[in-house]
């Protein structure tokens, strides 16, 4: 099983984002901003969270740009599996592989501590680890969390229980709870907590592990 | 030759920081301040031969958001 892992000027979660992937039994290779092209073979593409090209313009406008990016959408419409954390999912909606778009958060405050999730749907294999109504205890860290998308497309989400996982207690003003998404065909989960900050016993919690742990059972597509 | 663009987040987008700026005005003594949206102002300086048409790919492309942003162009 292979995954890579983006590196963008300015990301900071890339080496947990791996060791995660490391230890659910992955071999993690590092993929620069610059490439235009996957390492072959690769099962799934982590984009990590961060303050990649510092945040300008706009959270993860200027990486969604970038040409790694170009092969990420790629490999996402070829049917390939992706997971995107914090920035990342910035960088997803960005692209246009996720719906939405990342706010400030309503409070205009950074906000940087372990929140409740409600795990919304177990029909994804990032999920699929969890039992549906689960709530688990996972690390947020950002100052634009705040996820917004219109009505229908927030109903649509929901009609097609794309919604990964919810606030217990909305810490950011996101609509409807929203903490993580799905894409159409369920192969890539978008969230704003960090999963991969709660993988090992030194982090205080291993509540993400399960995201990573399921995925060594997907099929390579890539 | 140049270009300016407006970047607003559209009506019905919440926009903290403006309204962090409306209760700052009001507890300044601002009382006659009903609402305030804030946004971005980015000009380009063009070559010759450069359209209003490219400057609205580049805001469809990257300048703007239209998830969340409405965009509007003057070429000056």
């Amino acid at each position: 099983m292979k995954a890579a892992v983006v590196v963008f000027p300015g990301s900071n979660c890339d080496r947990d984002l791996a060791v995660a992937f490391e230890q659910a039994g992955f071999d993690v290779s590092m993929v620069w901003h610059k490439d235009s092209v996957l390492p072959e073979g690769v099962d799934i593409v982590g984009v990590p969270g961060g303050f990649s090209y510092g945040d300008y313009l706009r959270c993860g406008a200027i990486a969604a740009q970038s040409p790694i990016c170009q092969a990420v959408v790629d490999h996402a419409n070829r049917g390939g599996y992706a997971i995107g954390i914090c920035n990342g999912f910035q960088i997803l909606t960005e692209t246009g592989i996720l719906p939405g778009a990342l706010l400030r958060n309503a409070g205009l405050k950074y906000i940087c501590r372990t929140v409740d999730l409600k795990v919304e749907t177990t029909n994804s294999v990032f999920t699929e680890g969890y039992t549906a109504g689960d709530v688990i205890g996972i690390p947020i860290a950002h100052h634009d969390g705040n996820y917004y998308a219109d009505a229908e497309t927030v109903a649509a989400l929901k009609d097609q229980d794309r919604v990964a996982f919810s606030y217990v207690d909305n810490p950011n003003g996101s609509v409807a709870d929203i903490a993580g998404i799905l894409s159409e065909n369920r192969r890539v989960l978008g969230m704003m907590p960090h999963p991969e900050r709660a993988a090992d016993q030194g982090h205080g919690g291993t509540d993400g592990t399960a995201v990573f742990r399921a995925l060594t059972g997907i099929v390579a597509t890539a | 030759m140049k270009a300016r663009v407006h970047v607003m987040l559209k009506n019905g987008v919440l926009d903290p920081q403006g309204e962090a700026v409306r209760h700052a005005l009001g507890a300044m003594g601002f009382d006659k301040v009903e609402g305030v949206r804030q946004g971005k102002v980015i000009d380009l300086d063009l070559a010759a031969g450069a359209t209003e048409a490219d400057v609205t790919e580049m805001c469809e492309k990257l300048l703007a958001n239209t998830v969340i942003e409405s965009y509007s162009i003057e070429m000056v």
